[in-house]
């Protein structure tokens, strides 16, 4: 059945849509442009400007349930037209849109608070909320545009915001170096949408969301799996999924906020936007479907084994994160009605994860800056509300139930027994699989932090509880992991059912095991991991790096990918540059002239130390143009035809 | 005795370049009579009193279609939109050029023949007034580069590229500070310079020879000859494709396209900035205005042919560019790596073949232009006392001393990255799509990827600027005097506005992309 995507005109309040960008962007704007002068009240304008984008964002929400048609686009003006290239600068409020505006705003703005404490003692915090404000509004452009140009800027932004905002604390070669890798691996996936979004316009002329989707069944095939392919390298590398998953965790020597917020709640969630967004892409292709399945699948067991491996409380978080994307990526992969259950999934994710972030950054702040679990021990009895809170989280993400996690990733589970013939087996029994091992080390993590014996460094004598505008955040974040997927599970699907182009369509088989049978293994499985961690490390763990097997050590170097990207792009990106240096033969003056500089020479040292001889060149000149008369022959004589 | 039949001439249409060559002229004699310390002044306005009539011919003829002087020069959209561009962005490095307050006495040297690093040259170095024999040798380069983009017959475009470019041989030696930098980057440049040129005059005689023949015409090098010829001369095509090769490699040379672009780092590097900075945007408008008429009036029938060959030299231009502007520590090379890289680009643009291929190539090349003036601008401006500062170090910490002019080539560089809302987004756009619909996806793929690895040197210096300390040799930015400021505020906001709202130009450029032959 042929489904027609129609959005209705924003009238009446939701035509000021554009607010919610507008403001965290103008208040990024001024906390950047004043400088100093904003120092004494500028963090407070930053957590002011999210605060009103999201009871705006609630407003625009209730608007929307009253309305018929829940997809209206407001069109600013129209950005280029030329010939066939019409692009708008418009926005588009739906179902799905509205969910994220929310989370957004929601969870931001609990981060802006608890950053507001966390950053007091650092002098460069009004430029980090001018960052942070200027990433809020990126990421509600990136998912508020009513085309793909208007996602890619949303895109583009977020990703020069997370990369200003890991290299923040500049004074460490390791962010900087994190900051490089993850922008590199991000420009990987941003090429990837960059060239499906010239794909769209050169088969559909359009990169308007409803003449898309309308227009996809006219497409060939192989065309649809091209474009859904780059869309997919797009989403993998925003979202830290296979194969460009690597730069995730090392983003975590940023402010622990910003992880809260960018690596955990919202940013690392944008592949999952774009792949739910453009769902009648997907579904349009089975073997697409099935790429972004496998990618799902394969990314959150990798990310669980790495996970139950590393030492650092951030790093843990970290490839946690990118193992639940993988269940996120599994359900939208699913396509169908499963899609509705990643949403819920990555709104739950929101709330927990920022939750046990925002725990680790307080344990941290505790225990001057430690990072290394096997440091931390017996925490529970000094810092009450951070254990609790964190409790929380820990409960949601393994899906005990009756915590939020339960409720958004059983489902999940559920839908992928659903699938057709063994690949039913392959992906549920993955996802099973993935469970357990969640729930092992993410009791590792918590045993080790907040119980067992204490194993400090000699310079903590008595760990403090954080301040009360960190613990409030905390607390209510831990609302948010109990109660939200319990609440959600329900009215989300079917609030997002409304989203034009999306829903409505139902599962097309039969589980190969019975609901029930899923519910208690899922739960049975998490038990068992739990029990197994909690036997294992109830008495601690030795502080330095013991000896281990194949399987751990593999784990700890984060199963060898670091070691492929580095044999696969660094080394021949290394070569191909020296190559180049080589044949342009001046490449190293760099080298050449900042040596004259630092010497300090005057015009004759540094012309002498100028080898670029124009004979050389004359030489290169020559060479390239007997290869392009060659060439020209060559073509003319139809030996390159 | 046989009469002798004079061509018509539209002396209308071709007031533009008439008024830049006269005021060239007069800007000769200026020199000769107008007492010492009027004539910095007196040649600035006039050099720029010049630029807006020629601009205002430009405009009043904006409907004309003609070819004029014995198929010498054709008066056609493209060429009119070009020439518009070079004119405005002329006259923004006009401003650069005459500025004398951030330097006293002006970026040129006092007497270009005092002896480098002699008790001379240092006195001068002090402060004494600049030649002003620039502004006439300015004025000239402008002038050949309106005939260049308006010729149409390869001979006319022989004669204006060395119109425009000996005066830009004489203007790269003129810097006032290190001056054996300088000279060095005006003899590489005038040396290779001519050295293409041979190229181009070898590839003109080429051409002609496979002209004679072709039935119903005589042998010759205008422009609808050789599409003619291209068709139905029963000369070996050998001689066509070595021509069109050579010819290439002329032109290729002024765009700054690899292989030929082994100049450009060291002339950028050595030559005064806001010489730089008229090189990299007028010369470049010119070099593609050139390059675009010369691949879709006379060699259109070929396309078949040269596309693949000029694809590969856009790929290695872009190659070159990306990957050795990561290697850069100074702010021109920098700046010239990035230029080389973007004549890759535009070379995507060219082969383009469609009316929006040209379109978005005309709005690209002014897009370019605006920004990299408005980038050479700030370079001018960060300084210590051995003037420019231009060595990337010495930029660490710029942010916390100067945040506007930060972030101002912050907004700058980003443009450069093609980050959205920025020009560099929609020109790459407005190029990248119809080579798309030329089913050119390889050139594409190589230039979205190349740019993805052009954005990290870029933002590398972002972060150098904003999030490093300032150190004892962070260079102070200089206030720069109304003439630099005015011609950095056009940059900029034409670099905003053509990012966020490009459609009215993109209009203009579509309207006139159609050749007359």
């Amino acid at each position: 059945m042929e489904q027609t995507v129609e959005y209705a005109q924003a009238t009446g309040l939701l035509g000021s849509v554009w607010l919610l960008v507008a403001i965290p962007l103008v208040s990024a704007a001024i906390l950047l442009l004043l400088g100093r002068r904003a120092d004494r009240w500028g963090h407070w304008l930053g957590v002011g400007a999210v605060g009103a984008a999201f009871v705006l964002g609630l407003t625009y929400f209730f608007q929307l349930r009253g309305l018929e048609n829940k997809s209206v686009e407001r069109s600013l003006w129209q950005f280029i037209v030329v010939g066939d290239l019409k692009v708008d600068f418009g926005l588009l409020f739906d179902p799905l849109a509205a969910v994220f505006v929310l989370l957004i705003t929601g969870v931001g703005f609990l981060i802006h608070l608890y950053a507001v404490e966390y950053m007091a003692h650092d002098e460069g915090r009004r430029r980090f909320f001018g960052y942070f404000n200027l990433f809020v509004a990126a990421m509600l452009l990136l998912v508020l545009g009513n085309n793909y140009v208007m996602l890619y800027f949303g895109w583009e932004g977020v990703g020069l915001a997370s990369y200003l905002l890991i290299s923040f604390w500049y004074e460490r070669p390791s962010a900087a170096t994190a900051g490089k890798k993850a922008f590199l691996m991000n420009r990987v996936g941003d090429a990837g949408l960059a060239i499906g979004i010239f794909i769209m316009f050169a088969t559909l002329g359009t990169t308007q969301y409803d003449e898309v989707f309308n227009g996809i069944s006219g497409l060939a095939g192989g065309t649809v799996l091209v474009l859904g392919l780059l869309l997919l390298l797009g989403a993998t590398g925003k979202s830290g999924q296979f194969p460009l998953q690597a730069w995730l965790p090392d983003a975590m020597e940023g402010p622990t906020p910003v992880s809260a917020l960018i690596h955990a709640a919202t940013m690392v969630t944008a592949g999952v936007y774009l792949i739910a967004r453009s769902n009648p892409i997907f579904s349009a292709n089975a073997t697409l479907q099935l790429v972004v399945v496998s990618v799902g699948a394969l990314t959150l067991l990798i990310g669980c084994v790495i996970g139950a491996a590393k030492d650092d409380i951030k790093r843990v978080l970290a490839w946690s994160t990118v193992s639940q994307i993988g269940y996120m990526f599994l359900g939208v992969g699913l396509g169908g009605a499963a899609y509705a259950l990643a949403i819920v999934h990555l709104l739950a994710h929101g709330f927990f994860k920022a939750n046990m972030f925002l725990g680790a950054g307080s344990v941290m702040h505790g225990m001057n800056d430690q990072v290394d679990i096997r440091r931390f021990g017996n925490l529970s009895k000094y810092m009450k509300v951070t254990w609790l809170t964190f409790m929380m989280g820990w409960l949601a993400i393994i899906g005990m139930f009756p915590f939020s996690g339960f409720f958004s990733k059983e489902p999940i589970i559920v839908a992928a027994f659903e699938r057709e013939g063994w690949t039913a087996w392959l992906f549920g029994l993955a996802a099973l699989l993935g469970a357990g091992l969640t729930a092992f080390y993410m009791t590792r993590l918590f045993v080790l932090t907040f119980h067992g014996p204490a194993r400090w460094t000699e310079d903590i004598e008595h760990p403090h509880e954080s301040p009360k505008l960190m613990t409030i955040p905390l607390i209510l974040l831990a609302i948010g992991s109990v109660g939200a997927g319990a609440l959600m599970a329900g009215p989300v699907p079917k609030w997002l059912e409304a989203t034009a182009g999306l829903g409505g369509q139902e599962a097309a088989h039969e589980a190969v095991l019975s609901h029930a049978v899923i519910t208690v293994l899922s739960l049975l499985v998490t038990v068992l991991g739990a029990g197994l961690a909690w036997m294992l490390f109830r008495n601690g763990t030795a502080t330095a790096p013991q000896p281990a097997g194949v399987l751990v050590t593999a784990a700890r170097r984060n199963l060898y990918t670091d070691a492929v990207n580095e044999a696969v792009f660094e080394k021949p990106g290394i070569f191909l540059t020296r190559a180049l240096v080589y044949l342009d033969n001046r490449g190293v003056d760099g080298l050449v002239n900042g040596l004259a500089a630092g010497v300090g020479g005057g015009s004759g040292r540094l012309r002498r130390l100028q080898t670029g001889f124009v004979r050389s060149y004359a030489t290169s000149i020559l060479a390239g143009a007997l290869l392009v008369v060659a060439a020209f022959l060559a073509v003319q004589a139809g030996w390159l035809a | 005795m046989t009469e002798l039949k004079l061509p018509s001439i539209e002396y209308g249409a071709i007031a533009p370049i008439l008024i830049m060559l006269g005021a060239a002229l007069l800007g000769v004699l200026v020199e000769a009579f107008v007492p010492r310390r009027l004539r910095h002044w007196t040649q600035l306005l006039l050099a720029l009193a010049a630029v807006f009539a020629a601009l205002a011919m430009v405009v009043v003829h904006a409907d004309t279609r003609l070819v004029t002087i014995g198929g010498a020069i054709a008066v056609d959209g493209p060429t009119l939109f070009l020439q518009g561009a070079i004119l405005i962005l002329a006259a923004m490095a006009l401003l650069l050029i005459g500025e004398r307050s951030v330097e006293r006495g002006g970026y040129f040297v006092a007497q270009a023949a005092v002896t480098a690093e002699s008790a001379d040259d240092r006195r001068q170095a002090e402060g004494a007034s600049g030649a002003t024999e620039v502004y006439p040798l300015t004025t000239f380069a402008i002038g050949g580069m309106l005939i260049f983009v308006s010729a149409n017959d390869l001979l006319t475009m022989f004669i204006a590229l060395e119109v425009f470019s000996l005066p830009l041989y004489l203007l790269c030696a003129l810097a006032r500070r290190r001056r054996l930098l300088s000279q060095e980057a005006s003899m590489k440049y005038f040396l290779l310079g001519a050295y293409a040129s041979a190229f181009f005059l070898f590839g003109v005689a080429l051409v002609y020879g496979f002209t004679a023949g072709t039935p119903g015409r005589s042998a010759g090098v205008d422009f609808a000859t050789v599409h003619a010829a291209v068709s139905g001369s029963p000369a070996s095509p050998l001689l066509l494709f070595a021509g069109i090769a050579l010819l290439s490699i002329g032109l290729l040379f002024k765009a700054a396209a690899a292989p030929f672009h082994v100049w450009t780092p060291d002339v950028y590097q050595g030559a005064p900035t806001p010489v730089t900075g008229f090189m990299a945007a007028c010369t470049k408008v010119a070099a593609f205005g050139a390059l675009l008429r010369v691949f879709h009036v006379a060699f259109g029938g070929a396309a078949w042919d040269f596309t693949p060959v000029i694809g590969a030299v856009a790929v290695l231009t872009m190659l070159v560019g990306a990957v050795l502007a990561v290697t850069q520590t100074d702010i021109k090379r920098l700046l010239a790596y990035s230029s080389i890289a973007n004549a890759g680009y535009l070379l995507v643009g060219v082969l383009a073949p469609s009316k929006d291929g040209l379109s978005g190539t005309m709005f690209y090349l002014v897009a370019y232009g605006f920004s990299v003036l408005a980038a050479f601008a700030v370079v001018t401006l960060v300084r210590d006392a051995d003037g420019e500062a231009t060595h990337l170090s010495r930029w660490a910490g710029l942010g916390r001393r100067s945040p506007f002019f930060a972030g101002i080539f912050t907004f700058i560089l980003l443009a450069f990255a093609g980050i959205p809302l920025t020009s560099g987004f929609t020109s790459k756009f407005a190029i990248f799509a119809p080579a798309l619909d030329a089913n050119q996806a390889w050139l594409v793929v190589a230039g979205v990827l190349t740019s993805m690895v052009l954005a990290f040197p870029y933002l590398r210096v972002v972060v150098m600027m904003w999030l490093s300390e300032p150190g004892e040799s962070t260079p102070t930015v200089a206030v720069p005097g109304g003439l630099t400021a005015a011609a950095l505020m056009i940059g900029v906001a034409a670099t905003l506005v053509l990012g966020v709202a490009p459609a009215p130009l993109l209009d203009l450029a579509s309207g006139a992309a159609e050749f007359v032959r």
